[in-house]
């Protein structure tokens, strides 16, 4: 109980005092992860629509692997891109390995099928007499998408949220292809992961907490917007 | 030779192999009110969507202004006809957003786009709606919506499936009354599918009778109602069949 109480006591000294170590790691967190989930958006969500908006074959093989996706492990995808970019690998002469580079790759990786998955669910829940409107009031394919998209903005938001929330928590890919270097690549997670390796337990469950507290208020943001734009 | 705006040449539509419509030929002149009447279930609905090019047929030909469908034309026929559906599909934004929607999906530009709107709401009498969240309204308000929508975009096929199926009879009135409007100001060609021979009668210039996936009459609205030559209709009128 103790180490709980302390912990919540060091979490607020580190966060009042502006201790610039915990400082950087919250924001390199923020950074990674956030520019993570921002390509996976690019990626997954443009995915989601031409899948569940299309007929063609395979599209149900597409939507089982998307799925499965879940359950990928962050440290099977760390592995993989440890063997890209270790030096003996294919791409070992770009130099990323153990940079914010290498992290932000895997966390794409591992929201872009998340974000794919959920977006995928979110237009097949549109309503399909919205689809013939828009085409029926003139719009070219392209425009039916984004309406439809729009249509589904709050659900679309919820995929974003479920992204972030995988990413920002994730430490096994974050470990392998960020080495948890000071300065550079360590993140809350990977901090956290030292700290009570170190058995500074006090630090580790301030970091939790302060990464807890983090998660809560970008959800809180993200429900606000959520709300106005309903 | 004078050409029609719509016509039809031996329209089929099959789903999963079930067979709905059958052979249909339809001649709707321009500037006119056609109805569709039938009883629920027949493919009203169905065949406005393929005369919208929203769905292909099975089989057969639709004709506009006399020329076949061309693949790379859909876009453009579809520019000049709309269809305001049974249940009015509104986008979930503002009433404005939904009456622009054609006009910004055609990039006119933002003045022109205002002043029609404008227009548009206070002609289906929701003149200081334009802010209100379109899922807010009541259903007729919301129908009247779905209606300058269509109308803003001055179609030259106006396509109504069952306007009034939900409404109070002051709705009903209301969007009758805008019906005949359009018809007359526009010189829009309107379809408008009902279950209602009343509606029909009181609206439409010409009437076409679907039953069991054909039409089994077509021509002046009055003569079909006042003196069938089917005698299914006949029994209609006298409410031995519910349609
Ligand atoms: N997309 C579809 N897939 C399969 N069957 C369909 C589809 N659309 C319509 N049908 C069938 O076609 C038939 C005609 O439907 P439609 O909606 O056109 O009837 P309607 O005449 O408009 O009836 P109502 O007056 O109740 O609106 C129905 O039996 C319906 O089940
Ligand atoms: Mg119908």
């Amino acid at each position: 109980m103790d180490y709980i109480l302390s912990g919540l006591k060091e979490a607020f000294r580190l966060l009042l005092s502006f201790d610039k170590e915990t400082y950087t790691i919250i924001f390199l967190s923020l950074r990674i992860s956030g520019t993570a989930v921002l390509l996976a958006s690019c990626l997954g969500i443009p995915l989601g629509a031409l899948v569940g908006l299309h007929r063609f074959p395979g599209r149900g093989v597409i939507t089982t692997i998307l799925n499965t996706c879940f359950s990928l492990p962050t440290v099977v995808v760390g592995l993989f891109l440890y063997l890209f970019l270790s030096h003996r690998g294919p791409l070992g002469m770009l130099g990323l390995l153990y940079t914010p580079t290498a992290m932000i790759t895997a966390q794409t990786i591992l929201a872009t099928p998340i974000i794919a998955a959920l977006s995928l669910v979110a237009v097949k829940g549109v309503d399909p007499a919205i689809t013939k409107s828009a085409i029926s009031l003139g719009a070219t394919r392209i425009q039916t998408t984004l309406t439809i998209l729009k249509e589904a903005r709050v659900a679309i938001l919820a995929a974003l949220i479920a992204g972030f929330g995988r990413v920002i928590t994730e430490i096994g890919a974050a470990m392998i292809v960020g080495g948890n270097i000071k300065g550079t690549t360590r993140v809350m997670s990977t901090a956290i992961a030292l700290e009570t390796g170190k058995g500074s337990f006090e630090l580790a469950l301030a970091l939790g907490i302060i990464l807890l507290a983090t998660a809560f208020l970008i959800n809180a943001g993200l429900y606000y917007l959520q709300r106005i734009r309903e | 030779m004078r050409e029609y705006a719509i016509r039809t040449h031996n329209l089929s539509r099959e789903y999963d192999g079930e067979v709905i419509l059958k052979e249909i030929n339809l001649q709707l002149e321009r500037g006119r009110i056609h109805a569709i009447i039938g009883p629920s279930g027949v493919g009203k609905s169905v065949l406005l969507r393929l005369l919208n090019l929203l769905e292909r047929p099975t089989s057969g030909e639709i004709y506009f202004d006399g020329k076949a469908l061309k693949e790379n034309n859909y876009l453009k026929l579809q520019r000049r006809m709309t269809l305001v559906f049974q249940k009015p599909a509104l986008f979930n934004t503002s009433v404005y957003e939904n009456v622009a929607y054609g006009l910004k999906v055609r990039r006119e530009n933002r003045g022109s786009i205002a002043e029609k709107v404008e227009k548009a709401l206070g002609i289906v009498g929701l003149k200081g709606y334009k802010h209100k969240r379109a899922r807010d309204l009541s259903g007729g308000e919301k129908q009247r919506v779905a209606i300058a929508r269509a109308m803003v975009l001055e179609p030259e096929i106006l396509f109504l499936d069952e306007p009034t199926s939900d409404l109070d009879p002051r709705n009903v009135a209301i969007i009758e009354e805008l019906i005949k409007y359009i018809n007359r100001e526009f010189k829009t060609t309107i379809v408008i599918a009902t279950h209602n021979m009343f509606q029909a009668r009181r609206l439409a210039h010409q009437a076409s009778v679907l039953f069991e996936g054909r039409i089994i009459e077509s021509g002046n609205a009055q003569e079909i109602f006042t003196n069938p030559q089917d005698k299914r209709i006949l029994r209609f009128i006298e409410g031995k069949i519910i349609f």
